[in-house]
């Protein structure tokens, strides 16, 4: 591990002043990844600011029916949390659906939002070829072993797969991660927070340089309580997901479709939501003819590469798995 | 050539590294922060690169913990942080000022009486190389804490549901995904945190 300056925050306003706006300052939280990348050589900040002590980590209830949860609450937490099962269950089960017990109670809210890809050619340094972790460099991944890359939204210069379970689940369900930096507050809508990888997979994210994650916002959705997280993956526990689905649906007396939710992961730089794989179902009845129909919207435009393509049928299928197990709830 | 333990990263081979990097540290003075380590305070190290797992094992002796990949993903390294599981090798020690760590040397009583879990998984023959084993077990008491508390799983049938958990075996296989154990001794492990469970959670 490269030699680093280490200064323990005790506020946000604190924490990003220490940042400075510095493109070498990295903010440590859980340190699931980041402590991991800067043994591995990927990550090499001069500066780390410490912010497991900043007053983050609670989960509250807005008062309208939504809930917020302070960034540095652990994603433990966060899943066992009454407010976050009874009403979001989806967010809940992709959390427990990721990782281990030991790293769920390690990770943040935050950092999970911020973790970096798995792809091995950008983890890996002794790839020379890599455009995430040496911009121009070239990309491994496309001529190499990419079975568990993006079969949507990806680039020449970028084919990574972004990770998180639990930011799935927080794309289907609207939420609005907020912000602290040196100019003050802001707060961007999740699809908004991440970017595809363009020429610029490097910038993953629309976080400014020492800009703080402070908070992740679930609005109210009443129908949320109707939600489920299906992840697909190698092993039957502790793996990242080949694809996966959150979805929710709002469903009348009749089973008629009033709206949906729909997120892919495991499939793209970011959480893959497509406003027309959900307005597909609404008016149509809760059965797999309409499922069907939305993957088949969600899913348009996929690109498979070498040793990807089976991802393109999971993910219908996993979609179609994911919704009837949501009608059925 | 001996590598530059400043510069070069840190293989999972190479733990002289870190030794080097601890034998840097200066003379403890009386005010340096402090962590409680098995009810002892203890300071920290000086230098913010050393990760929990090798200050517990390289400075303070207690090498009951293991690094086994260095990478979060096998579980060898698992102690308590204030109760509470986790991975010693992505922690850095400098982040726990004022924590109770508890390792599997803590586990036993002053008297030398093991933990129900330590005594279930003597019993149930629950080990072949031992080198998993003090994760699994440190891993094992915090599982059956979570329990308790009525924490789900993913395997947990009604998560909305706030209550008490059925401690499956299934159960017991998803929470311990965690630990890995080369030697395959899961059926003897799962059997152990059943037992241990009987003992603890009635």
């Amino acid at each position: 591990m490269k030699p680093f300056a280490y200064t323990r925050a005790t506020d946000a306003r604190g924490a990003v002043a220490a940042a400075g706006g510095g493109e070498a300052t990295r903010f440590l939280a859980g340190g699931t990844n980041l402590v991991d990348l800067m043994k591995q050589g990927v990550e090499a900040p001069a500066h780390l600011v410490d912010i497991t002590r900043l007053p983050l980590a609670g989960v509250e209830d807005t008062g309208d029916g939504g809930v917020r949860i302070g960034a540095l609450a652990r994603n433990s937490e966060v899943a066992s949390h009454p407010l976050i099962r009874q009403r979001y269950p989806a967010l809940s089960e992709a959390l427990l659906a990721g990782a281990s017990q030991q790293l769920r109670n390690m990770a943040t809210v935050g950092g999970n939002l911020l973790q970096r890809t798995r792809c091995p050619y950008f983890t890996d340094v002794a790839f020379a070829e890599c455009n995430k972790r040496a911009p121009g460099s070239g990309c491994a991944a496309r001529a190499g072993w990419n079975r568990m890359h993006a079969i949507l939204g990806a680039s020449e210069a970028c084919v990574a797969t972004h990770p998180s379970d639990m930011a799935v689940a927080l794309a289907a369900l609207d939420a609005v991660v907020e912000l602290l930096g040196a100019d003050g507050a802001r707060e961007l809508p999740i699809d908004a927070f991440y970017r595809l990888p363009g020429r610029t997979p490097e910038m993953e994210t629309e976080l400014r340089p020492g800009e703080l994650i402070t908070a992740v916002r679930l609005p109210p959705l009443s129908f949320a309580r109707r939600s489920r997280y299906v992840k697909v993956r190698d092993r039957a526990s502790f793996s990242f997901a080949l694809v996966s689905v959150a979805a929710a649906l709002d469903l009348d007396a009749a089973a008629t479709i009033r709206g949906a939710r729909l997120a892919l992961g495991g499939v793209a730089h970011k959480p893959w939501r497509v406003a027309d794989a959900e307005s597909a179902l609404v008016g149509r009845r809760a059965e797999a003819g309409a499922y069907g129909d939305a993957a088949d919207a969600l899913l348009r435009g996929a690109e498979p590469l070498r040793d990807n393509a089976f991802k393109i049928e999971l993910a219908r299928r996993a979609v179609v798995r994911a919704l009837t197990l949501v009608a059925r709830s | 050539m001996p590598r530059d333990p400043y510069t070069e990263p840190m293989g999972a081979r190479e733990r002289a590294g870190s030794a080097a990097a601890l034998a840097e540290q200066r003379p403890l003075l009386p005010d340096a922060p402090h962590v409680f380590v098995n009810g002892q305070a203890h300071a920290l190290p000086r230098d913010p690169r050393v990760t929990l797992v090798d200050f517990l094992r390289e400075q303070l002796g207690l090498t009951g913990a293991k690094v086994g990949c260095d990478h979060g993903q096998c579980g060898a390294c698992t102690v308590l942080v204030n109760g509470r599981r986790i991975a010693a090798c992505l922690s850095l020690a400098m982040t726990h000022e004022g924590d109770q760590i508890t390792t599997v040397e803590g586990l036993v009583e002053p008297d030398g009486t093991l933990h129900p879990v330590q005594a279930a998984f003597l019993e149930q023959d629950a080990l072949q190389c031992g080198f998993c084993t003090p994760g699994q077990v440190c891993a094992a008491v915090a599982l059956l804490d979570e329990v308790a508390e009525g924490e789900p799983s993913i395997v947990t049938a009604d998560r909305a549901r706030v209550g008490p958990i059925e401690l499956t075996d299934e159960e017991i296989r998803e929470r311990m995904s965690g630990n890995l154990c080369r030697c395959g001794a899961y059926p003897n492990i799962v059997a152990a945190v059943r037992a241990a469970a009987r003992e603890t959670l009635r």
